[in-house]
């Protein structure tokens, strides 16, 4: 399993690794502050959003607390032409990729679809069924292939793909099926899967006989394991198989060996099927504190971390009050983006929901 | 200048309904932050923990521990700075604000939420909900702590009609939850009224299996009786005669005593009807609608009303009126009592039509909302006693009518078909009649016309 930063916050590269040490190296101070503004950040978040579907301001939410250091090294390591394809939990992921969080809560009230356009943000819209973005990944890179932007040395051409899911959906046929094309096709891919080791409140022992990472293998998928709490892991060894990805040398499986510390999703209660001293383990590694203890032996003072929990708390502050404030969407919003262009048989329909919304003789969209 | 905020209980689920108040960590006079855990609360899936969404100081809690609370109500009110909310959306349901000023509004929705008790404790209907979520009409009885002093207190005491068995209800949901059981295999129980809680599981995870539900019904049908209530201390309870119960003694001790009772019975293969309804029940036509052999009888007898107008009619001292439309009466148990509202001029309607018409008025009558009108002007009435496993009845007549016919329960019973003995569906169909009105022939005649039709419902088709 590859560590490069230990639960007490030690930087080393073992030998067997080595290759990886690189990637790090080419970091600055700067990088580092950035790694822990956004993990800090998506922790607040998490949290704020939390207490909001307590207080009934979301229909849901899925909180991923507990890995951050897994999403938000790996978002840092996807070039500036790549494309992501995310399942519903990698909201650090959004956050390295400047996704408005108010989109992700408004998905989980229910008033939009996502709202971000992938086009100009390369985060494709979150997955909610299981395993699909794996398969429009595979179908993505298959594209690049097609379009001849993979190993032209050019790097403002080349481009890869990397998909997020999690070990429950390593189960499902998809990702047999997705490991299977990307190997035939060698596609500029990265199968990047966050093991926190709970599929809702299946444990990954009862899903998989081998190690996660040696799934793709028989299919022509290498892989290898890393911390996933580890975020200079996370980062690097993404980076080195992303560019790998990019310069022609075929798919790749990296699994993040961390742990969900809290719900599947705010309906779920894992105090049923886990107990608290599994719990209180992975809290004692917590992918924040780890970064924290490394930054403070680098000479980071307490003022960058106050700062941090200012700007964290505004944020919080601020999305309370849009999520407060936001109202019912109009009712149009759901016909308009079924087909790219004009379609009759949708407009008809629109046509007639209109007609039943008014004859309540509430305009207010009846919500 | 203040307002106060309140929160409204929130589904914290998907398409849950409520939730029971577990612990209050915060008591009046108590200062609250943003998103300080306030109390936890249980609900039909999880204990949770609601943090407050706005700060400011706790002017009330306004639910005991021990409540069951519907989502949507408000839990607690909060005196907040003004303008310290901000906006809130229309569209937003769990929070509130509204100026001190109008503070008296606070008792209000507090009446509001513990009046909030259903007027009938033991229903066991189940709420529809999203599949897999939501909680039972069975739970919702405020399962309020014993002796917790509220406003309305003796309006529910006198509202609900027992609340020791609200409450052995409700724990007797929560016991079912606790089994482990697949849904079909709790529906199989239901249907077969099978205790779930009482049968030995031998599933591999301590699983209650259809085998176990099985077993379970055979033993139950042989000693579905044994459970018997304890007997009462007290030697004896006195009942105040009062509301439905005096009314349907009125009208029972009127229609004894008036008319001139003539009750007549006759057996009935009824296999065909069986089939009949089976037929009904498949076809696409009736798909969505309620089919029972209740339906068939209606028809049955409006058809034999046509055919013996007399039994169709009133009689006052001075006329006889003879109807010729059939306000077909149903005499339907409620939770409330006795009553017999009517369907209006079923003789027009078609089989399709009846048995809708059939379905709403039993629906309407189980909800308590039967209004007086739909149980007026009735000229002929049926009792189905066969639901309750009764082979068959004297019935008395609904006042103002002259007819009033009894369907027993419907059942496997050795019949003799061209001299041999042959296991044929058989009913017992009673009938009484207002002799006054009534002779001995008219009533013999419309009785066998009943029984030919629910022996070959084909008749209906002249």
């Amino acid at each position: 399993m590859v560590q490069l930063l230990s639960p007490e916050g030690d930087y080393g590269v073992p030998a067997q690794y080595a290759e990886y040490g690189k990637y790090v190296d080419a970091l600055t101070e700067a990088d580092f502050l950035q790694f822990y503004k956004e993990m800090s950040r998506m922790r607040r978040f998490d949290n704020e959003a939390t207490a909001l579907q307590r207080q009934g301001q979301l229909g849901l939410w899925v909180p991923a607390v507990g890995q951050e250091a897994a999403q938000i090294g790996s978002g840092h390591a996807v070039g500036k032409n790549d494309h992501i394809f995310p399942s519903y939990r990698e909201h650090g992921v959004a956050i390295t990729h400047n996704i408005d969080l108010m989109s992700i809560l408004k998905m989980l009230r229910g008033v939009n679809h996502g709202g971000w356009n992938p086009n100009e943000t390369r985060f494709h819209l979150y997955a909610i069924v299981l395993g699909t973005q794996v398969i429009h990944a595979t179908g993505y890179a298959m594209g690049v292939n097609f379009d001849g932007k993979v190993a032209t040395g050019n790097p403002e051409i080349d481009e890869a793909v990397i998909t997020y899911f999690g070990d429950g959906a390593t189960a499902e046929g998809e990702i047999s099926e997705s490991f299977l094309f990307a190997a035939i096709n060698n596609n500029p891919q990265v199968f990047f899967c966050q093991n926190n080791q709970w599929a809702i409140s299946s444990a990954v022992g009862t899903q998989t006989r081998v190690p996660l990472f040696e799934r793709g293998a028989g299919f022509g998928v290498p892989g290898i394991r890393i911390d996933g709490n580890d975020v200079l892991a996370s980062y690097a060894v993404t980076k080195k198989h992303m560019d790998d990805a990019r310069n022609g040398a075929g798919p790749f499986m990296i699994e993040a060996l961390t742990y969900r510390i809290g719900a599947h999703t705010t309906s779920d209660d894992p105090t049923k099927y886990r107990s608290q001293d599994e719990v209180d383990y992975w809290k004692q590694r917590d992918p924040i504190v780890r970064l924290e203890k490394f930054l403070r032996r680098q000479g980071i003072q307490d003022s960058f971390f106050e700062q941090c929990d200012v700007e964290n708390e505004a944020m919080a502050e601020s999305i309370r009050q849009q999520t407060f404030a936001l109202g019912a969407p109009p009712i149009e919003n759901m016909f308009q983006h079924v087909y790219s262009e004009a379609h009759p048989l949708i407009e008809e329909q629109s046509a007639w929901l209109k007609g039943y919304e008014a004859s309540f003789g509430d305009n207010e969209g009846g919500h | 200048m203040s307002q106060i905020a309140f929160f409204n209980l929130p589904d914290v689920g998907e398409g849950l309904t409520e939730a029971e108040i577990v612990t209050w960590k915060v008591k009046a006079g108590d200062t609250v932050e943003v998103n300080q855990v306030i109390v936890e609360i249980e609900t039909a899936k999880s204990l949770v923990e609601l943090p407050v969404p706005f700060s400011g100081v706790v002017d009330s809690l306004l639910c005991a521990e021990g409540d069951t609370v519907e989502v949507g109500k408000p839990i607690i009110a909060v005196t907040v700075a003004d303008g310290a909310v901000g906006a809130v959306s229309t569209a937003t349901t769990s929070i509130q604000v509204i100026p001190e000023a109008s503070k008296p509004a606070i008792a209000e929705q507090h009446a509001s939420i513990v009046t909030n008790v259903p007027e009938v404790a033991a229903s066991e209907s189940k709420q529809p909900n999203l599949v897999g979520y939501g909680t039972s009409t069975a739970h919702a009885p405020s399962r309020r702590r014993q002796g917790a002093a509220v406003p309305a207190a003796a309006g529910i005491a006198a509202r609900v009609a027992n609340p020791a068995t609200a409450l052995a209800t409700a724990s007797a949901a929560l016991a079912e939850d606790k089994v482990l059981a697949k849904p079909p295999i709790r529906k199989l129980a239901r249907d077969l009224n099978v205790d779930i809680t009482r049968v030995t599981p031998t599933g591999s995870n301590g699983e209650v299996t259809r085998e176990d539900v099985l077993a379970g019904a055979e033993q139950a049908s042989v000693f579905r009786n044994l459970s018997t209530p304890t007997a009462p201390t007290a030697r004896e309870e006195r009942i105040p005669v009062k509301g439905v119960r005096k009314a349907i003694a009125n009208a029972m001790v009127s229609s004894a005593f008036t008319a001139p009772h003539v009750s007549i019975f006759v057996d009935v293969d009824a296999t065909r009807t069986m089939e009949y309804v089976k037929r009904l029940k498949a076809s696409t036509d009736f798909a969505g609608v309620k089919v029972t052999p209740l339906l068939i009888m209606a028809k049955a007898m409006i058809w034999a009303v046509r055919r013996n107008p007399m039994v169709n009619s009133t009689w006052t001292d001075e006329e006889i009126i003879v109807h010729n439309f059939v306000n077909f009466g149903i005499a339907a148990a409620t939770p409330r009592g006795l009553i017999v509202p009517n369907i209006k001029d079923a003789d027009s309607m078609s089989m399709l039509e009846l048995a809708k018409a059939i379905e709403q008025l039993a629906a309407t009558a189980r909800e308590g909302k039967t209004t007086p009108a739909d149980m007026k002007d009735g000229t002929i009435t049926i009792t189905n006693i066969g639901v309750f496993g009764v082979d068959t009845g004297t019935p008395i007549l609904n006042p103002g009518e002259v007819g009033i016919v009894a369907l027993g329960s419907i059942r496997p019973k050795p019949w003799v078909v061209n001299n041999e003995i042959q296991v044929r569906q058989v009913t017992t169909i009673g009938a009484t009649f207002d002799h006054r009105v009534v002779d001995g022939d008219v009533a013999s005649r419309f009785v066998q016309d009943v029984a030919s039709v629910i022996e070959e419902p084909a008749l209906l088709l002249d």
